[in-house]
């Protein structure tokens, strides 16, 4: 569906009606040790880290990337964002493709808050003189104004002035999570790019996080684009979530409905294995089986069929495609039972002690 | 700070006083040295840990859980002692044993589990070696014995093909597997309680899943008692019957899994609990804790969540709660549990 609307995009190459960042195609790879060592493992030689990913950011929505470690949701944020150069596929902002070498404002639009507060700032730099660069070398206010901006910035992520003076090392996780954001709007981005924000973050303070994030959305209307692997962070942030499983996208619904009725298996399994409060494990077959496997050893057919409970011999050999549902078009999964009428058996659940 | 009203008990210096438990710490107290000054890392925690139980050590972190545990095994870091308390363990003070002494418990009798399996597996070792090694140290098993058990214990806790992976080395695991290799060797020796440091934390959620079924699994089947640390809520309850919170090196509040979080008598729990956004029941807005917690070189007076507590009084800056018995049989240290207790139930009506 998303390769659809990315060619309307292209008809209206500065309509505000198509998205505001398309993603066709979009492929990044990273070479890794030999090639001689790789066939003696009999393992690719290059790791397909994002492999053919079309994904599109509609102005002002929320859109989550979920999925476990080495899926490529922080390479294909990454890319998004200017930091990595994709191998292959376009991006268009506006309808306008976005060139592998980015314009210093093409750049300036994508801003991204990163995981770590305390290796994301620079610790020989005041929070005042972090902004005060950016300002200037981007020309956002006029140079008698950078000071008042500076301040205005800091109380929209809810800093007090005397921040201005201060060291990163001076603030905690959370008040360094807020200079990075405060950091990342001062460029007025269309697009924030926000990778585990909260995840290096205390339990108590993540909240105050969230809740600044969701004010911004909502003051600014702000476009945000959310990594996280916490599906409870992402339910109650996006609008829109995206499950990613091995460099590809496997499913794409509103929130909501993914949360509700999720198509695929993966993404299925993936929410019953969230620890809930209140429920003590059942049983014990786990919600999904085994691990996932290496990105330099994909599976043939479909990625997820080495875990999947609904595996049929078909998955070992077709590839099944991102297809939407015939009766909600904006739900689309990678699967091919996920809209059947009738889905396969579920093989019975193994236990623990015989998976192998 | 005694107690007020009926049906209530001043939990004594000893704990509750529970007999049978396979675990009794008592007024445990850590301290760390730093060049800013003395930190209290623990600061008078009793726990008791009955036989075939998992109890719950929830915190923050700087909440003194991890310490707490360390403390048990005897692996503080160098610059951390214990200044006072007891750790009774089936009738043996682990605090007055040597650390000749305490080899010769650790492994048959308290095994530990942490959270970064890459640093605590030997990286030059073979992992079915290092299961292996356990019994032969301890249960004077022979080379052929010791490696027969260390292929059955790879077996029971789930890695595949264990005759082939008994040869690898823990590079060539993927983390949930490390984990378990790490399971196996804390349940090679048979010990009669394991501490888990976050097992789980560093793992994705699938493989989370996997790790504490396989976990709660294997201690209902051995009968072995744990003490599970975490800062992640959910993750107790799939674990764990009892639950101990942790604030600024004390504990505030304990009780069943159930209980304590489902109507939190003390308001950093209930803090706890609203702050996490919830996957099945979404939120509008999530009621963060304000303010962040405590020095622990000098705390705050009085009660020490005091400063960030909306049921704050007066009398929270002076007196300092200690653990008060409730009927249910729960255990809170604040002042106030009733107004808290109030809170919770309005807002279960209003729902």
């Amino acid at each position: 569906m998303s390769t659809q609307q990315a060619v309307t995009a292209d008809l209206q190459p500065s309509g505000e009606a198509g998205p505001l960042l398309a993603a066709t195609g979009l492929s990044v790879s990273f070479q890794l040790g030999s090639a001689l060592m790789a066939r003696m493992r009999h393992e690719a030689h290059v790791l397909h880290a994002v492999d053919g990913v079309d994904l599109h950011i509609e102005r002002g929505e929320a859109l989550a990337l979920v999925g476990e470690s080495g899926s490529g949701k922080s390479t294909l944020a990454r890319a998004l964002a200017g930091l990595q150069r994709p191998d292959s596929g376009e991006i268009r902002m506006d309808g306008k493709l976005l060139p592998a070498r980015r314009s210093r404002s093409d750049q300036r639009k994508i801003q991204m808050v990163f995981q770590d507060p305390y290796s994301s700032l620079n610790p020989r730099m005041t929070v005042g003189g972090m902004l005060h660069e950016l300002l200037r070398v981007h020309h956002i206010v006029a140079g008698n104004e950078v000071e008042s901006y500076t301040r205005e910035l800091l109380g929209l992520v809810g800093l007090t002035e005397e921040a201005v003076h201060a060291y990163p090392r001076q603030f905690s996780g959370g008040q360094r999570q807020r200079v990075a954001i405060a950091r990342a709007l001062a460029l007025r981005p269309e697009l924030l790019v926000a990778d585990e924000p909260v995840s290096a973050l205390d339990v108590s303070v993540q909240a105050t996080i969230l809740n600044l994030l969701q004010d911004l959305r909502a003051e600014l209307g702000l476009t945000l684009l959310l990594i996280s692997h916490n599906l409870a962070v992402v339910r109650h942030l996006c609008d829109r979530t995206a499950v990613m499983y091995l460099g590809r996208i496997i499913e794409v619904a509103p929130t909501e409905t993914l949360f509700a009725r999720p198509r695929h298996p993966y993404t299925a399994g993936l929410l019953a294995a969230i620890p809930r409060m209140t429920f003590a494990a059942e049983g014990d077959a786990p919600a999904v089986q085994g691990d996932p496997p290496s990105p330099l050893r994909i599976p043939s057919g479909c990625r997820f069929r080495t875990r999947c409970p609904l595996a049929q011999p078909i998955c070992e050999q077709e590839d099944p495609a991102l297809t939407s549902s015939a009766s909600d078009p904006a739900h689309s999964a990678a699967c091919h039972f996920a809209f059947a009428s009738v889905p396969p058996q579920r093989r019975p659940a193994v236990d623990e002690r015989t998976t192998s | 700070m005694g107690g007020q009203g009926a049906g209530e008990q001043v939990v004594g210096e000893y704990g509750t006083g529970v007999h049978g438990a396979l675990l009794q710490v008592s007024d445990l107290r850590v301290e760390i040295a730093t060049r800013r000054g003395i930190v209290r890392a623990v600061d008078g925690v009793s726990l008791e840990v009955p036989s075939g139980e998992a109890v719950g050590l929830v915190g923050e972190s700087g909440s003194g859980k991890s310490m707490t545990l360390r403390a048990i095994i005897g692996v503080l870091p160098p610059e951390a002692r214990v200044t006072a308390g007891q750790i009774m363990l089936d009738g043996i003070d682990l605090t007055q044993l040597s650390n000749a002494q305490l080899n010769k418990i650790r492994g048959p009798k308290i095994a530990m589990i942490f959270q970064e399996p890459m640093s605590a597996l030997n990286p030059v070792m073979r992992v079915g070696q290092q299961i292996a090694e356990g019994p032969q140290v301890h249960l004077g098993m022979n080379r052929a014995q010791s490696a027969e058990r260390a292929l059955e214990l790879m077996r029971r806790v789930g890695i595949p093909d264990p005759e082939r992976r008994f040869r690898s080395f823990p590079h060539e695991f993927s983390g949930g597997m490390r984990q378990r290799v790490m399971i196996a060797i804390a349940l090679s020796c048979e010990p009669s309680l394991i501490l888990c440091d976050e097992p789980t934390t560093a793992l994705d959620v699938t493989i989370q899943d996997q790790i504490l079924r396989l976990l709660a699994k294997l201690c209902r089947e051995s009968g072995t008692s744990l003490v599970f640390v975490t800062h992640d809520l959910p993750v107790v309850a799939q674990v764990c019957h009892q639950l101990a919170v942790m604030y600024a090196g004390k504990i505030v509040e304990r009780g069943t899994v159930q209980e304590v979080l489902t109507e939190p008598s003390h308001p950093y729990t209930l803090g706890l609990v609203r702050s996490a956004p919830d996957v099945d029941h979404p939120r509008s807005s999530l009621v963060a804790i304000p303010g962040s917690p405590p020095s622990l070189i000098s705390p705050p007076s009085g009660c020490r969540f005091h400063p960030r507590c909306k049921f704050a009084e007066e009398d929270c800056t002076v007196i300092e709660p200690s653990l008060r018995l409730l009927d249910s049989g729960r255990a809170t240290a604040c002042l106030h549990f009733e107004r808290c207790l109030e809170a919770v139930r309005a807002e279960g009506a209003d729902r």
